[in-house]
């Protein structure tokens, strides 16, 4: 049994998601309803809880990046052709021989990696541990891949997207923002301390290999 | 247009008898029906993804990964739980994994995992006239990219909550088994990340975010 006494400010303010919720009982639920009809306070904080309720649970607030629908069918689609596809119990004989053509691959996937043609800034980073499968975008004219929604695309009008494999391969390098994670960070502070780094200026730096 | 054989009356009422064939026909084989099955979610896969990488290409790739995964494991989905819930479900799980990994790669500093926060009171700040925000305000990019920045300054351990709740609409129970949390924890997190937000906006108001919206003078949103 709740007590009207008791269910003061505070006490609505711990509630008042659970009862925007419907989750509190009816005898609480009356109590906050008497509550709200006297405090002008607490309806303010009642009302700001429900905008932001009915804002982000509006459909419109998610959005996705640029190609993403199209990129995730590609990806879909390129997998359900490889044959992917769900797991059924005689499969799991195939775990020991997918291991040995994991490993394979990988020996393979390894050699393939390396640039086909040289990098398009000659003193630039390549980058380490970049996922060979993830998705880039490169813009014409330009020699840096960078990942969607990077501040430091040059020509976003003529961006294409491909795989961090098909970039290197093509001889782009990671842009110095986005990429960061996979390159050499005291190069990159050296540089910037050196007078700043520009989009596409920026994979001017020493090569840490 | 799709292989499936239902017909479409009324889209709202018909969109899970829809979706239980697709469900159906892609477990028998016809994989090609998998993309228009889960097309309808992908936003929703990204978000939750987001929410818990906070970086684009990260979800994304995370996203990608999350639907291949539900593809091969499709024949476990059983049709007595939401499809659309067991998709986020096998997304979080992805987007934590991925965290996981990135955490031992990068020794990112765990800054908000203490529950201690949890246990104190969140005062809100502003106690302004309010009024219902029209929902047409989201129509402005602008008042969209002001909310999802507000969102993306919560600590982690409130905006996943907040997201699994209140922007993909999982109820508590299966926001706590998606985040493997306690019902009460889903709770106190959820109160706090409403709170916050609503003080964000409020600052926002400040700021002039929905200076264009059909308020009268002087009153405030809420």
């Amino acid at each position: 049994m709740v007590d009207r006494e008791a269910v003061n400010c505070e006490r609505v303010w711990r509630e008042i998601s659970n009862y925007v919720d419907g989750e509190v009982d009816s005898v609480l639920r009356l109590a906050m309803d008497e509550h709200f009809k006297t405090c002008q306070r607490c309806t303010s904080v009642l009302e700001g809880v429900r905008n932001v309720t009915q804002l982000y649970g509006d459909e419109r607030m998610l959005e996705v990046p640029a190609g993403f629908s199209r990129r995730l069918e590609k990806r879909i689609a390129r997998d359900v052709r490889e044959d992917r596809g769900p797991w059924s119990p005689w499969s799991a004989w195939l775990v020991p021989l997918a291991a040995l053509a994991l490993i394979t691959g990988s020996v393979r996937l390894a050699s393939s990696i390396t640039p086909s043609f040289p990098a398009k800034s000659p003193m630039a980073q390549r980058g380490q541990g970049i996922p060979p499968d993830l998705i880039v975008l490169v813009a014409t004219g330009t020699r840096v891949f960078h990942v969607a929604g990077c501040t430091f695309i040059h020509n976003k009008e003529e961006v294409r997207s491909l795989t961090a494999k098909e970039a290197i391969a093509e001889g782009y390098v990671p842009c110095l923002r986005c990429m960061r994670k996979y390159l050499d960070v005291a190069s990159i502070r050296a540089a910037e301390a050196a007078g700043g780094l520009d989009a596409d200026d920026e994979q001017t730096i020493v090569a840490n290999h | 247009m799709s292989e499936a054989n239902v017909a479409i009356n009324n889209p709202a009422e018909d969109r899970a008898a829809y979706e239980q064939d697709l469900i159906s026909r892609v477990q028998r084989g016809q994989h090609e029906l998998f993309y228009e099955l889960v097309q309808p979610y992908e936003r929703r896969v990204y978000a939750a993804a987001l929410a818990i990488l906070r970086n684009e290409a990260d979800a994304e790739d995370a996203a990608q990964e999350a639907m291949l995964k539900a593809f091969a494991n499709i024949r476990q989905f059983r049709q007595e739980a939401r499809f659309s819930t067991w998709l986020i479900q096998v997304t979080v799980n992805e987007a934590l994994m991925r965290r996981r990994r990135q955490r031992t790669v990068i020794m990112e500093p765990i800054d908000d995992r203490s529950d201690d926060k949890d246990e104190q009171d969140y005062t809100p700040r502003d106690f302004a006239d309010w009024r219902e925000i029209p929902s047409e305000a989201l129509e402005r990019k602008e008042v969209r990219r002001k909310l999802t920045e507000a969102l993306a300054t919560l600590d982690r351990k409130y905006r996943e909550v907040f997201v699994l709740r209140d922007v993909e609409h999982m109820n508590i129970q299966e926001t706590a088994e998606a985040l493997g949390i306690s019902i009460a924890s889903v709770k106190t997190r959820l109160l706090r990340a409403r709170l916050m937000l609503r003080d964000l906006l409020a600052a926002g108001w400040e700021q002039g975010w929905f200076s264009r919206l059909p308020f009268e003078k002087g009153t405030k949103p809420w």
